[in-house]
C-alpha cells in the first residue's frame, strides 16, 4: 500500500466521520478514498481557515474530522488555529501535503514552508512528518489518537518523498520514492 | 405553514438584542446556536444564555463553518448561526459551501448593521452596495429573505426551522452597543457546548 492507501485506512479505522479539503494533486487519491466511504462526509471548502472551521464544528458535535491541504494554504489558517482551535482545545487533525523542497521550481511556494513547522510550534500543535512509508501506519495512528483523545489540533506533514512533489512544467516526471 | 414570498431588499432597522431574544423564546428542541464574534454572541450571552450555546470569541468570519460542522455531525439537531456582516463580509465563499452541501437543519442569521461597530462604526460594503441576502441566493441557498419587521423575523425563523433546506434570514439592525458578554475561557465554553448538545456526557 502507498501511504494514501495506508493513511485512509487508519483514519477509518479511527472512526473519522467529516473530511473538509481544499484540493491538491498530492492528496487526490486520499479525497478519493474518503469521497468513496458512504459513512464519511468529504467536501471541498472554499479556503482552508472555513475547511478547519467546518472541522471544528464537527468535532464539537461530537465526530471526529479531518482537514487537507496543501502547504501554500497552510498561511490561510493561522488565526483560526490561533483563536479556534488551539484556545478551545479543538481536536481537528490536519494532514498537509508539502511543497516549497525538494525540487520546487515556484519561488512562491517556498517562504510558507520555511515557517510550516515554527508556526506549529510556536501554537503548540504537535505535528510529524511522513516521509518513510515504513513508519506511516505507526505515525498517522498515533497522531490521529492523540488528536481525538487528548482534544488537541494536530498535523501530519506529508513529504514529497512519499508524494513524488510536484516538478518543474515539461520536466520528466520524478520517481515517486513511494 | 405558508411559504413566505421571498423578500429582497433590507427594510427598517430593528433592535438586534430585541431580535435575538425573540429568537430564542422561539426554541423548545434543543436548537444548537452558534454565536459569531463580537456583538452577536454578546447579546446572544445577555438576551438568551443555553448550554447550547456556542460563543465565538475570535476566529473572525468562521461562524458559518463551525455551525455547517455542528449540523453535519447532528444531522437531528436544528443548527442556527448568528452573524454579523462584517464578519460574513470576511468569508463569504461559506455561502457558496452550504449552497453545495446544502444542509437541511442549518439556519444562518446575519444581523446587517452596515459598520463594524466593535472598532469605531467604520461602514462595511453592505452600507454602500452588498446585498447579503441576493449574495446568499446566488450562492444556492435558495430561502433567502430580509425580515421585514419582528413579526416577520418570527416567521422566517419558524419556516427555517421545518424547512427542508439550509435557509438565510437578514435583518437589518441598529448599532447598539451590547450590555454583556459571556466569560472569555474558551474551553469552558467548549465543554458546556458539547455537553449542552450531547456530544460529551452531561453532568
Amino acid at each position: 500500500m502507498d501511504w494514501a492507501e495506508i493513511t485512509l485506512d487508519r483514519l477509518q479505522r479511527q472512526d473519522v466521520r467529516l473530511v473538509t479539503f481544499v484540493p491538491d494533486g498530492a492528496l487526490a487519491k486520499l479525497i478519493q478514498g474518503f469521497e468513496t466511504d458512504p459513512d464519511i462526509e468529504c467536501f471541498t471548502a472554499t479556503r482552508e481557515d472555513e475547511a478547519v472551521a467546518i472541522a471544528c464544528g464537527g468535532a464539537m458535535g461530537g465526530v471526529r474530522s479531518v482537514t487537507l491541504m496543501q502547504s501554500s494554504g497552510f498561511g490561510n489558517i493561522a488565526n483560526a488555529l490561533a483563536s479556534l482551535a488551539t484556545p478551545y482545545q479543538i481536536p481537528v487533525l490536519m494532514i498537509i501535503t508539502e511543497r516549497g523542497i525538494l525540487g520546487e521550481f515556484n519561488p512562491v511556494q517556498t517562504p510558507i514552508t520555511r515557517v510550516l513547522r515554527s508556526t506549529l510550534d510556536g501554537l503548540g500543535i504537535p505535528h510529524v512528518t511522513l516521509d518513510d512509508l515504513s513508519k506511516v501506519e505507526f505515525l498517522v495512528d498515533r497522531m490521529a489518537s492523540q488528536c481525538f483523545n487528548a482534544q488537541q489540533p494536530a498535523a501530519l506533514i506529508v513529504s514529497p518523498m512519499l508524494t513524488g512533489g510536484k516538478t518543474a512544467p515539461g520536466s520528466a516526471p520524478s520517481k515517486r520514492a513511494a | 405553514m405558508q411559504i413566505l414570498e421571498a423578500t429582497a431588499t433590507k427594510a427598517n432597522l430593528m433592535d438586534r438584542f430585541g431580535l435575538t431574544r425573540r429568537l430564542v423564546d422561539l426554541l423548545h428542541e434543543g436548537e444548537a446556536i452558534v454565536g459569531g464574534i463580537g456583538n452577536a454572541n454578546f447579546d446572544l450571552f445577555g438576551a438568551g444564555d443555553r448550554p447550547e450555546n456556542f460563543y465565538m470569541l475570535g476566529s473572525m468570519g468562521m461562524a458559518v463553518p463551525i455551525g455547517l460542522g455542528v449540523a453535519l455531525a447532528q444531522p437531528e439537531r436544528q443548527v442556527i448561526v448568528l452573524e454579523g456582516d462584517g464578519s460574513l463580509l470576511m468569508n463569504l465563499g461559506c455561502l457558496s459551501t452550504i449552497g453545495m452541501v446544502a444542509p437541511p437543519n442549518l439556519t444562518v442569521v446575519v444581523w446587517d448593521n452596515g459598520a463594524y461597530q466593535m472598532t469605531g462604526g467604520q461602514p462595511t460594503p453592505t452600507a454602500a452596495s452588498t446585498d447579503l441576502v441576493q449574495v446568499a441566493q446566488a450562492a444556492g441557498i435558495a430561502s433567502s429573505n430580509w425580515a421585514q419587521d419582528e413579526h416577520h423575523f418570527e416567521r422566517l425563523v419558524q419556516q427555517a426551522l421545518w424547512s427542508k433546506g439550509p435557509s438565510f434570514i437578514g435583518a437589518g439592525v441598529l448599532p447598539t452597543a451590547s450590555q454583556s458578554h459571556p466569560e472569555f475561557d474558551p474551553v469552558i465554553l467548549k465543554d458546556r457546548f458539547m455537553r449542552g448538545i450531547g456530544a460529551k456526557p452531561r453532568h
